[in-house]
């Protein structure tokens, strides 16, 4: 075990437990309110926003699995980062519009949108359950990078001795998000920012300093590694394969009910649009993290024994911390692997509110307690946060990794299927419910197919069309179907509901 | 929307199209897929994409800084 790099960690945690605690006292309100709790009372200027938004969209294991993409398939894991480029074009012009309306009509979560713009509540009920169910699994995911870095401090990770450090951490983030709500993770993401911007500048500087410089670490890579298979003439191969998954991956993320959460958090518009300016400086550092894959395979960490069981348990997700285990002194491997466990609690808590958000807006007050009060409103999101993390504790715990990673994949799928409601609805009244719930369930059924079909390991679904094969991120496919269905149904639909039938789904 | 529909012109919103570029240039694959001319050691394919997050966020922020400006002007 590490004993410097462990105290350092350690310190470090019990940093941000405090803070946890200590942000319900910040722009003080009544917890028990619900847009007190999850969503910060709406209060969150340009700064707190962009730490938030970018504490949400850059989890730990963002920091993780993408060099351990980069560093196991090349360029193809680079797909991050011209997704992050399309990411604020569309934050800038579509969402200051859905903000301004759930302002104005008191919604908290993109359900209650959908359910006052489309009147419909089975509509809603399915955007709900859809944010939920394809949440979980991202919340699981988090836990796993945590647990990848206490494996790499030396703790074994195996074992009821071995699960602690993740349940201790899991009690912790449990604590203060029920007492703080949102307001503990957006404190706690400034210090998850500094922590993560130096380790990340440390890194990009100190670690090709050590190789050798850049050219010296490019030119350790396997050539077919480090570009994009082109194109043959029989498929359009790994272009489109990157495009879709960039092209999906953005039109996806700010679906999640976290990004919800972050985006309805803030003061006002503008507080957005200012944000989708100075976000990208976080995808800067997750450019640069990219690189961190082939710094690794530069640094040989993968043929050093000492790392030799690391990569047998975590397999390439070990990339990063055994990069930094090997290049930095301890007490920074604890400031950069604190920074990691921390960017997991941040996302994490974020997360597990959105979905308790949802959970009480649209499930228990919809369906179950139309009069509960705004105090019992509050005090089911609290409890069903911690419902959430305890299932995701629960789910690393018992299941291997690779399902959590699997459940993630098809969670972007199905979380896709929301575009349809959610943009349509915003810009014209012409889309009826039936046609668009018709569109998302075969758009959910289409998208899990195309993934079953890869056995679930990859999200790429080979379409074969007119005689050629393209390549295409399973999400992107079904939703545009979706889409399609939406638009070409609706005056089916319009045409049953004036028969009286549309009466039904009230 | 809130006060900044306009009541005149829909041409307010013209500045929003240079936020199609940085889309195109990267759904634009082929004209990036290379490994030179190199920066700094680092391949084309790599640098490209990364100055790409950085322009995209100057045109955003121009974007933005028109329409503050002509909101205010309004």
């Amino acid at each position: 075990m590490n004993a410097t790099a462990t105290i350092i960690f350690v310190a470090l945690f019990l940093l941000i437990t405090w803070l946890g605690f200590v942000a319900a006292r910040w722009r003080q309100a009544d917890l028990n309110l619900l847009h007190e709790w999850g969503l910060g009372g709406r209060r969150f200027g340009t700064m707190v926003t962009w730490f938030l938004l970018g504490g949400d969209l850059y989890t730990a294991y963002t920091f993780i699995a993408v060099p351990a993409l980069v560093y196991g398939k090349g360029a193809m894991g680079f797909f991050a980062v011209p997704y992050t480029v399309l990411i604020y074009p569309a934050l800038y012009v579509v969402f200051p519009r859905l903000w301004a309306v759930a302002h104005a009509r008191g919604h908290v979560t993109a359900a209650d949108f959908v359910r006052d713009r489309f009147d419909s509540r089975m509509l809603a009920l399915a955007i709900a359950a859809t944010g939920v169910i394809a949440t979980m699994p991202y919340i699981a995911l988090q836990l796993v990078g945590m647990e990848v870095v206490i494996g790499a401090l030396g703790f074994p990770t195996e074992g009821f001795i071995g699960h602690m450090p993740l349940v201790i951490a899991f009690l912790i983030l449990a604590a203060f998000t029920y007492k703080s709500g949102l307001r503990a993770p957006a404190l706690i993401a400034i210090v998850k920012d500094f922590l993560i911007f130096i380790t990340v500048i440390a890194a990009v500087v100190v670690i090709p300093a050590r190789l050798g410089g850049y050219a010296a670490i490019f030119a350790k890579v396997p050539q077919e590694k480090l570009l994009l298979a082109a194109p043959t003439g029989e498929s359009f191969g790994a272009y489109s394969a990157y495009t879709t998954l960039a092209l999906g991956s953005a039109l996806a993320l700010f679906l999640y009910p976290h990004s919800m959460t972050g985006i309805l958090s803030s003061a006002h518009g503008h507080v957005i649009r200012r944000n989708a300016a100075l976000l990208p400086a976080y995808s800067f550092i997750l450019g640069l993290i990219a690189l961190l894959g082939y710094m690794a395979i530069a640094a040989g960490v993968g043929e050093d024994p000492a790392h030799a069981a690391g990569f047998a348990r975590y397999g390439p997700n070990y990339a990063v911390p055994a990069l930094f285990l090997a290049s930095f002194q301890p007490w920074f491997v604890g400031v950069a692997f604190a920074s990691i466990a921390i960017g997991a609690l941040v996302p994490a808590a974020i997360m597990s509110i959105a979905c308790a958000n949802l959970f009480t807006r649209n499930l228990y007050k919809e369906f179950l307690r139309p009069d509960c009060t705004e105090a019992q409103e509050a005090q089911m999101a609290k409890i069903v946060s911690l419902v959430v993390k305890i299932g995701a504790v629960v789910f690393i715990l018992a299941l291997p990794q690779a399902y959590a990673i699997q459940l993630q994949l098809l969670g972007g799928i199905w979380i896709i299927q929301l575009l349809p409601s959610i943009l349509l609805g915003l810009y014209t009244r012409s889309c009826n419910a039936p046609a668009l719930l018709t569109g998302w369930a075969v758009g959910l059924a289409t998208g899990t197919y195309m993934a079953a079909t890869q056995d679930f390991a990859s999200s790429v679904y080979p379409l074969q069309a007119f005689g050629v094969t393209i390549p295409s991120y399973a999400a992107l496919y079904s939703v545009l179907l979706n889409l399609f269905l939406a638009i070409v149904l609706t005056p089916a639909f319009n045409l049953l509901g004036r028969q009286g039938l549309a009466a039904a789904d009230r | 929307m809130t006060r900044e529909t306009p009541k005149g012109s829909r041409l307010r919103y013209l500045p929003r199209l240079l936020l199609i570029i940085p889309v195109l240039a990267m759904l634009w694959v082929p004209s990036y897929n290379k490994l030179e001319p190199a920066l700094a050691g680092i391949p084309f394919f790599y640098w490209y994409q990364l100055a790409w997050i950085l322009i995209g966020a100057a045109l955003v922020l121009i974007v933005y800084l028109i329409e503050m400006g002509i909101t205010r002007r309004t």
